[in-house]
């Protein structure tokens, strides 16, 4: 259906209004981090009248009360190798469910599946326990055991080798290939969108998860989300000083969501599979 | 981009085709398994970590709660099943804060699904046409879902925060009393709401979007033809088609809802001044964290939801399928 000239300009303009409605927070958040020291509290406007780094500077100086480099490492710490590792863990164990016959297989992937449908939560408590126990309070594997463990990362990438046609390994085998040289040399190297949106989704998980950091750390030893929260409570009143801080926090993902947003909108897509 | 239905459709199929594979006289699957320990190493180590920081805990998480469990004791007292008992009753300090945070959560699961199902079929709708920017808007929407709880939190307790956050300016500039945004109901409410519509809206968006790109374009050419305009379309083809992804992104959001966590105890700590806006899960937190932790009572409370949680999805996954047969 052609749209006449009228219908164009309402649908632009909701559309930009709609999306004022997205930006504008983060606009402003921006705008904050960048009011100098103390926010002027009569400096309302959206562009700051005398823009600063100083919440910036302070942010990275003060690092006895606001230890932020070393939540910073520690998020990417754990966002790069919780990412690394579950996507290496997934892959194998999902090509054993989609293309290997065992005794077994199906009771442990049911079993597997059936956690997807209980809240994280309910493993909560002996999961702390759990990281007590084992020595690993404060620690980066800690962050990131939980998620590794979780099944999402399997049954997304048994859905993309179920997809893969079966001749192409068929062929290998008859080349005289045996199974890991046929998953490593004929499977994997197909896998680059499937391993991208994982990478990304799970990426995205590590970086701003929440609680379960929360119960597990303490003081520099904590990744910036637990971090960003103590930080609300020890400045409450300086709210410039704590935009720089969530900006910290958002930055990064921002930035993947710009370069990686195809592979993004594919793994939503999928999380509205598994449910 | 297919719609997440019709993979779900395609999935018993799949199944039952790679069951069928041995069969085969040169079977992928026969061969791959020529040596018995094969598959098992392949899975061996996400099953090592998922066993040990899934399935143990699982079954840890029953054995606690029937204990009277602190993070301090060497020895955990056996209590049977005094803590659901307490949990349960309406009288007792702990069943109290429960039923309240129980309420809490239900009353944000209310009041946050209708705006985030229905403003996300709005916005999907919108962006389901042929015209140039569609996917530069669909990454605005989606954008926030990207923050992480702690930044949507401060973001938008930033917005809220008293009369000088720009919320209550505005709302000042234009005459209208100043509102308590974050320390009473149902401002409260409102703001939580406003920030998790803010934040989560694009992810409903994306899969109602990718949903009704699945519904053939020849249906809505054939309505033109028959005069049907463009609401009408909507009415009749878009949302009967729709039905079944609707009711996915319906389920996901009530489970989502009942995860509430970081909004409240990030924008309101939980207030206003008396817990009304403190839901399951930030109970369980305060009874983790604070100086005398229960984490018995805590485990009942999060086994209990999780029943809760576990029935509203059975039943909204058994209306699913009867609504695809």
């Amino acid at each position: 259906m052609r749209r006449r000239p009228w219908e164009s300009v309402v649908l632009y303009g909701t559309l930009f209004l709609i999306s004022l409605f997205f930006v504008l927070p983060v606009l402003a958040m921006i705008s904050m981090s960048l009011k100098g020291g103390t926010t002027d509290l009569t400096d309302t406007g959206l562009i700051p009248r005398d823009p600063s780094l100083d919440n910036y500077r302070t942010l990275f100086e003060n690092a006895s009360s606001a230890p932020v480099v070393n939540w910073l490492i520690n998020s990417t710490l754990t966002s790069v190798i919780g990412t690394a590792l579950t996507v290496v863990v997934a892959s194998l164990s999902a090509y054993a469910f989609a293309r290997m016959d065992f005794p077994g297989r199906r009771l442990i992937f049911a079993g597997m599946i059936a956690t997807l449908t209980l809240p994280g939560v309910l493993f909560l408590i002996p999961q702390i326990i759990l990281i007590n126990d084992l020595g690993l309070y404060n620690t980066i594997p800690a962050f990131f055991l939980p998620g590794l463990a979780g099944v999402f990362g399997v049954f997304f990438m048994r859905q993309f080798f179920l997809s893969v046609p079966v001749e192409l390994e068929e062929a290998a085998f008859v080349d005289g290939a045996n199974s890991v040289q046929t998953f490593l040399r004929v499977v994997m190297p197909l896998a680059g969108p499937a391993l991208a949106t994982l990478s990304v989704i799970t990426f995205l998980a590590f970086w701003n998860d929440y609680l379960w950091p929360l119960v597990i750390c303490q003081g520099s030893g904590c990744t910036l989300q637990p971090g960003l929260q103590s930080f609300q409570d020890q400045y409450v009143t300086d709210y410039g000083f704590l935009m720089a801080g969530g900006l910290i926090a958002a930055i990064p993902v921002l930035i993947v969501f710009v370069l990686a947003q195809r592979w993004i909108v594919q793994g939503v897509v999928s999380s509205g599979i598994k449910g | 981009m297919s719609a997440p239905t019709t993979a779900v459709l395609a999935e018993p199929k799949r199944i039952r085709a790679v069951a069928a594979a041995p069969r085969r006289k040169h079977g992928v699957r026969r061969r791959i398994g020529s040596r018995w320990y094969t598959p098992y190493l392949f899975i061996l180590p996400h099953f090592i970590v998922f066993a040990a920081f899934i399935g143990w805990p699982f079954l840890l998480g029953f054995w606690i709660s029937l204990h009277d469990w602190n993070f301090f004791n060497d020895v955990q007292p056996w209590v049977g099943l005094d803590n659901f008992a307490a949990v349960l009753d309406p009288d007792d300090f702990y069943g109290g804060l429960f039923y309240r945070s129980l309420r809490n959560t239900v009353v944000f699961v209310v009041m946050s699904t209708p705006p985030l199902v229905l403003i996300g079929l709005g916005l999907a709708s919108l962006l389901n046409g042929k015209y140039r920017g569609r996917t530069a808007f669909r990454a605005i929407f989606l954008s926030p879902w990207t923050l992480s709880v702690a930044v949507v939190g401060l973001v938008w307790w930033a917005r809220f925060h008293g009369t000088i956050g720009p919320i209550g300016l505005l709302i000042g500039s234009v005459g209208l009393e100043p509102r308590p945004w974050l320390t009473a109901n149902p401002w409260a409410w409102i703001s939580i709401t406003t920030a998790t519509v803010w934040w989560t809206v694009g992810f409903n968006t994306i899969i109602l979007l990718a949903g009704m790109q699945s519904i053939s374009p020849q249906l809505y050419e054939a309505a033109a033809i028959d005069g049907a305009g463009r609401w009408q379309q909507f009415v009749r083809i878009t949302v009967p088609l729709l039905r079944p992804v609707l009711l996915l992104v319906i389920t996901l959001q009530i489970i989502a809802g009942f995860n509430l966590f970081g909004q409240p105890q990030l924008m309101t700590g939980g207030g206003p001044p008396t817990a009304q806006t403190t839901p399951v899960q930030l109970y369980v937190f305060q009874l983790i964290n604070g100086t005398n932790p229960r984490l018995g009572i805590a485990a009942a409370v999060l086994i209990l939801t999780s029943f809760v949680v576990g029935i509203i999805s059975v039943v909204s996954f058994r209306l699913l399928r009867t609504e695809r047969a």
